[in-house]
C-alpha cells in the first residue's frame, strides 16, 4: 500500500493496463454485477420511489444528525449497551485498543468494516502485537495477500481464483494448485470456524443504526459478522456517525435497495438487529465522526453522507472498471470515494475527482440519489482553488481562456492548430502527446466551418 | 470537552439543511398485496439456494427431515411440535461454542418475506442467538398466514416489538467473493429448508 | 424561426462537415438560421478541468453572440449541457438565463421542437449509435439503462426516418466512451481503453458507420479505428440526417 502512495490515479490506472486481458476480465465482471442490479431494480415498479424515499430519509438525518445521535445514544445506553465518541481514526482505534487491553485480550475476529480500513484498525493494532484476522472471505483472502481490499462491497474482485488458491495453499494449506472456489471456501469456513471459536472478541461494522431504539443492523451473506459476535465475549461495532436512521421502519425502505444496487440480490442472507447485549456479555458501540462533521458543513458535499456503501457506483463507472480499485489508493475506491476522500486529506487525493469522465452513471445508479458527478465537477474547482494542480496545467488553463475568449487570437490559433495536424504531423504526433499513444489525431480540413461559412455568405451576395 | 460533546457541536453548527422526513404510506400501499405470496416465496427462496416445501403438517416435516437427516447426528429444535428432537430450553445454558457440533437446528418464524426469502427471527424463537448460525444446516417452520409481500410490511408487523436481537435470514450462508462465483456455506448454515404450514 | 447556429470549436476546426450539415438541415426544415461569427467555444474545457472561475471571458463572448434568437441549437450534447448548466454573467444574468433556455442540442430541438417526423434522407449502412453521456444523463435525450422508466431515444427516433438506415444492437447501450475532455489525456490508459472497448462493441456487431450527438466522442472513438486502420467511419448524427436521397 505504501508503494502506490506517491503515484496518482493515473499512473495507477496506467500500470493496471499494461495487462490488458486482465482489465477485460475485471471490467466484465463488475459490468456482470451491475448488470444483476439492473435486474434486480426493473423486478421493482416502485424503484424510483424507493430511490426518492430513501433520498429524503437520509436528507432528514442530515438536518437532525445531532439530535439523532443522541437519541441514539439514549437508546442504546437504555438497552444496555456502551457507547463510544471518536474525533478520528487515532481516537477510534485507541478506543478498541483500550476495550481489549483491559480484559487481557490479545486477539480478536473481525467482520467486514470500511471504517476501520479507513482508520487503519488493523496495521494499530498489529504494531501493538495484537492479532486481528478479516472473517468476510474477501476480506481475508486480501489480508493474507497483504493488500487492502479494492471494493467495498467485493473486497478481492481484482484477484483471479488462482491466485487466491496460491495464497491459500501458503497460509492455510489447501492443496498445490487447487483453485475450485467450492474448495477454497470450504478451507476458509474450517479455518475460521475454529477462529470464530476461539476469539473473545469480535468487531463489526455497522449499516444501520436506528436513533428510535438504539439497535443497530449489519448485513453478510457469510454469517461470519453473526458467528463472531455470539461467540464472543465483547462485540464492538464501529459506525460512522452518518449510519443513523430515525425510525426502524425506515429499514423497509433501505433494506429494499441496499443489496438489489449492490449485487442484484433482493436481500442479504442476514440482516441481524442488535439491540442488547447477551446475558453475561457485552456490546460497545464506537461512533466514528473522522472529518464527517466537517463534510456536512461542505454544502457542496455534505449529499456524500448519504451514502449506505453499496459500491454500485463503482459497478457501474467505466474508469473503476477499467483501473481497479487499488488505483484510487485510499479505502473507499470509485465514484463514492473520490467525492469522500478529498474531505480527508485534498492534497493526497487531489487526482481523485479527475479520476472521471463526469459520465453521470454513478449518480443515476446510486440508490440515496447523491449528485456525485455534480460533487467530482466541484470538488475540481475546489482543489484548483486551493492550489492542488500542477501549475503546468494552472498556466495552460489560463493561455486557453484568455485565446478562447477573443475570437481573433482563436481564429488565429485555430488555424496554426490545424496548419500543424495537416504539414507537420510528426510535430504533435509523438509520444509526448498521450492523445498519439492510442490514437491519431483528428484530420484537419481545408477550412473552419467558419471560414466555410465567411465564403458561402460571400458567394450569395 | 469530551469528544462526544465536540463532535455533537460540531454537527449542530454544521447541519444547517432543513429536510422533513418523506410518508412511506404510498410505498406500504404501492407493494400491499396478497397475491400468490406464497407462489412468490417458493419461487424468491429457491433462487436464493433455500430448499422450499409446502406441507401439510407437522408429520410431513419429520418425514422430510428422516430422509434428510440421518438418525444419531445432533440437532436442536426450538419448535415445540416437533417433540422428538432435543428441546432448545433444555440445552440453552449450555455454552455457545458447545453448538459447534449441531447438525441441524430447526426454529420457528412468525414472519416471512415473499419478495427475498426472508424470515424473521428473534431471540425469542433462537433462545440461542448463535444456534440458527452455527448450525451446519438450518430448519425454519413458517405458516403461510404470516407471509407478508415485503419488507415494508414486515416492518408494519414488526411494529415497536422489543428484542434484544432479531434477524431476516433468507437462505443458506454464501458467499461469492471469488471471482463472482457463488458457493453455497461460507461460514453458517449450508443449508436452509424452509417448511410452509398451511 | 431565428435560430442561431452553436458550432462548438473543435467541430468548427476539425469537423466542419458536421456543422455544414447542420445549418443546411435546419435551413431545409425551415429555420432562419444565422452563425454568430465571433462565437468561439463554450468554457467547458476549462470548467471541466477545474477552471470554471477562468471562464468568465468565454460567458460573456457566448452572451454577445447568442442574445435574441428565438433558439440556439448545437450540434453537441457535451457543449450545450455546458451552457444549460454553468453559463452565467455577474452583470448579464438575466439574458444568461435566457440563453440557458433556449439553447438546445439538434436532435433535442428536431423532435421536441420542430416535431420532424419526416425526412427525405437516405443511408444505406449498417449505423451503430454511440449515445454520448452528456446527451443521454445530462440533456437526456435518450433514456438511460440505470433508470427504472420507460426507453427512449431522440436520435434513434430520426434515424429510423432514415431510408436504408440499420441501426445495429449494441452489447453495452450507454457505457461511456471515456473522452471526458482532458482526461482524455491526463487519464490516456483508461481512456484509450475505454475508447478501444466502445469501438469493439460497434464492429462485433457489424456496424459501418458510427454516429453520435456528440463529436467530441467520435473524435475519440475516430482515433481509435484510425489506428486500427479500420474501414469503419465516424460520422456525426446530422451529416447522416441530412444525406439526401441517392
Amino acid at each position: 500500500m505504501s508503494s502506490t502512495a506517491t503515484k496518482d490515479h493515473a499512473e495507477l490506472a496506467a500500470i493496471f493496463n499494461r495487462d490488458e486481458p486482465r482489465v477485460d476480465w475485471h471490467d466484465e465482471t463488475l459490468w456482470w454485477v451491475r448488470a444483476k442490479r439492473d435486474i434486480a431494480a426493473h423486478k421493482l415498479p416502485e424503484w424510483e420511489l424507493l430511490r426518492e424515499t430513501a433520498s429524503q430519509i437520509k436528507n432528514n438525518v442530515l438536518s437532525n444528525l445531532s439530535t439523532y445521535l443522541e437519541q441514539f445514544e439514549a437508546n442504546a445506553i437504555k438497552n444496555g449497551v456502551t457507547v463510544h465518541w471518536a474525533a478520528d481514526a487515532e481516537e477510534h482505534n485507541q478506543i478498541v485498543h483500550k476495550l481489549l487491553s483491559e480484559r487481557g485480550i490479545n486477539r480478536m475476529v473481525k467482520s467486514k468494516s470500511m471504517l476501520t480500513e479507513e482508520c487503519h484498525l488493523n496495521e494499530f493494532l498489529a504494531q501493538r502485537g495484537f492479532d486481528v484476522i478479516d472473517s468476510d472471505l474477501g476480506e481475508r483472502i486480501v489480508q493474507l495477500a497483504g493488500e487492502p481490499p479494492s471494493h467495498i462491497v467485493l473486497p478481492c474482485i481484482h484477484k483471479k481464483k488462482e491466485e487466491i488458491g496460491d495464497i491459500f495453499h501458503e497460509h492455510l494449506g489447501s492443496a498445490k494448485g487447487e483453485s475450485d472456489p467450492k474448495i477454497l471456501t470450504e478451507t476458509a469456513r474450517q479455518h475460521l470456524r475454529e477462529v470464530f471459536l476461539t476469539r473473545r472478541a469480535a468487531l463489526t461494522g455497522v449499516n444501520f443504526a436506528i436513533a428510535e431504539t438504539g439497535e443497530f443492523v449489519i448485513c453478510t451473506n457469510e454469517g461470519n459478522a453473526d458467528m463472531g459476535a455470539h461467540l464472543a465475549e465483547i462485540h464492538i461495532a464501529s459506525m460512522g456517525m452518518e449510519k443513523i436512521i430515525p425510525e426502524r421502519k425506515h429499514l423497509g425502505v433501505f433494506l429494499r435497495l441496499l443489496t438489489r444496487s449492490a449485487t442484484g440480490q433482493p436481500i442479504t442472507t442476514y440482516s441481524s438487529h442488535f439491540a442488547k447485549p447477551q446475558d453475561g456479555k457485552e456490546i460497545h458501540i464506537v461512533i466514528v465522526d473522522n472529518g464527517r462533521s466537517i463534510q456536512l458543513g461542505r454544502e457542496d458535499f455534505r449529499n456524500s453522507l448519504k451514502c449506505i456503501r453499496c459500491g454500485a457506483c463503482m459497478n457501474t463507472c467505466p474508469v473503476y472498471r477499467k483501473s481497479g480499485g487499488h488505483s484510487y489508493h485510499t479505502a473507499v475506491a470509485g465514484p463514492i470515494g473520490s467525492i469522500l476522500a478529498p474531505n480527508l486529506d485534498m492534497k493526497k487525493y487531489a487526482d481523485l475527482p479527475f479520476a472521471s469522465t463526469l459520465c453521470g452513471s454513478c449518480s443515476n445508479v446510486c440508490p440515496v440519489k447523491i449528485d456525485i458527478h455534480d460533487q467530482l465537477y466541484k470538488w475540481r474547482q475546489v482543489i484548483v482553488k486551493a492550489g492542488y494542480t500542477p501549475t503546468a496545467k494552472t498556466i495552460a488553463m489560463k493561455g486557453m481562456a484568455f485565446t478562447l475568449a477573443s475570437p481573433t487570437l482563436y481564429r488565429a490559433a485555430g488555424k496554426m492548430g490545424r496548419l500543424t495536424f495537416k504539414y507537420a504531423p510528426f510535430a504533435v504526433n509523438n509520444g509526448a502527446n498521450p492523445w498519439y499513444k492510442h490514437r491519431e489525431m483528428p484530420k484537419a480540413p481545408e477550412q473552419s466551418f467558419g471560414e466555410w461559412y465567411a465564403k458561402r455568405k460571400e458567394q450569395k451576395k | 470537552m469530551s469528544s462526544r460533546d465536540k463532535i455533537l457541536a460540531a454537527v449542530k453548527a454544521n447541519q444547517i439543511s432543513h429536510a422533513e422526513l418523506p410518508d412511506l404510506e404510498v410505498l406500504n400501499t404501492l407493494t400491499a398485496t396478497s397475491e400468490n405470496l406464497v407462489e412468490r416465496y417458493k419461487t424468491i427462496g429457491s433462487a436464493g439456494g433455500s430448499f422450499v416445501y409446502e406441507v401439510a403438517d407437522y408429520d410431513a416435516i419429520k418425514s422430510i427431515l428422516q430422509k434428510e437427516f440421518i438418525p444419531g447426528v445432533k440437532i436442536i429444535c426450538g419448535v415445540p411440535q416437533l417433540h422428538e428432537y432435543t428441546n432448545v430450553d433444555d440445552v440453552k445454558h449450555e455454552l455457545s461454542h458447545s453448538f459447534a457440533d449441531v447438525e441441524l437446528c430447526i426454529l420457528a418464524s412468525n414472519l416471512g418475506v415473499a419478495e427475498n426469502g426472508a424470515l424473521w427471527l428473534t431471540e425469542e424463537q433462537m433462545t440461542v442467538r448463535v444456534l440458527p448460525f452455527i448450525a451446519q444446516h438450518l430448519a425454519i417452520v413458517i405458516s403461510q398466514k404470516n407471509l407478508v409481500p415485503t419488507m415494508a410490511q414486515a416492518y408494519q408487523t414488526i411494529g415497536d416489538a422489543r428484542y434484544g436481537y432479531g434477524a431476516f435470514i433468507s437462505g443458506p450462508s454464501k458467499t461469492a467473493d471469488i471471482e463472482q462465483s457463488l458457493v453455497i456455506g461460507a461460514h453458517g448454515p449450508r443449508s436452509l429448508s424452509v417448511f410452509i404450514l398451511p | 424561426m431565428k435560430v442561431a447556429l452553436f458550432v462548438p470549436c473543435y467541430v468548427d476546426q476539425f469537423y466542419p462537415k458536421a456543422a455544414i450539415a447542420t445549418l443546411e438541415l435546419l435551413e431545409k426544415l425551415g429555420c432562419e438560421v444565422h452563425y454568430p461569427k465571433n462565437q468561439t467555444c463554450c468554457g467547458q474545457p476549462m470548467a471541466n478541468s477545474g477552471y470554471e472561475h477562468l471562464t468568465g471571458g468565454c460567458n460573456n463572448l457566448f452572451i454577445d453572440n447568442f442574445s435574441g434568437y428565438d433558439y440556439v441549437v448545437c450540434p453537441s450534447g457535451s457543449c450545450t449541457l455546458h451552457i444549460k448548466e454553468h453559463l452565467h454573467a455577474h452583470d448579464n444574468e438575466d439574458m444568461a438565463t435566457e440563453i440557458r433556455k433556449r439553447v438546445f442540442e439538434l436532435t433535442e430541438f428536431l423532435v421536441d421542437i420542430l416535431r420532424v417526423d419526416i425526412l427525405e434522407a437516405s443511408f444505406p449502412y449498417r449505423v451503430g449509435l454511440h449515445n454520448s453521456c452528456h446527451g443521454l444523463r445530462g440533456l437526456r435525450i435518450s433514456q438511460m439503462s440505470e433508470l427504472v422508466a420507460p426507453a427512449f431515444s431522440k436520435p434513434a427516433q430520426l434515424l429510423n426516418l432514415v431510408k436504408g438506415l440499420e441501426l445495429v444492437p449494441l452489447s453495452r447501450n450507454d457505457d461511456c466512451c471515456g473522452f471526458g475532455g482532458t482526461f482524455c489525456v491526463v487519464e490516456e490508459a483508461v481512456s484509450s481503453k475505454m475508447g478501444k472497448d466502445r469501438v469493439d462493441d460497434h464492429l462485433e456487431h457489424g456496424a459501418q458507420y458510427i454516429t453520435s450527438a456528440d463529436l467530441s466522442c467520435l473524435m475519440h472513438l475516430e482515433g481509435i479505428l484510425r489506428r486500427q486502420n479500420s474501414d469503419v467511419k465516424v460520422i456525426h448524427v446530422a451529416e447522416i440526417l441530412n444525406n439526401s436521397i441517392q
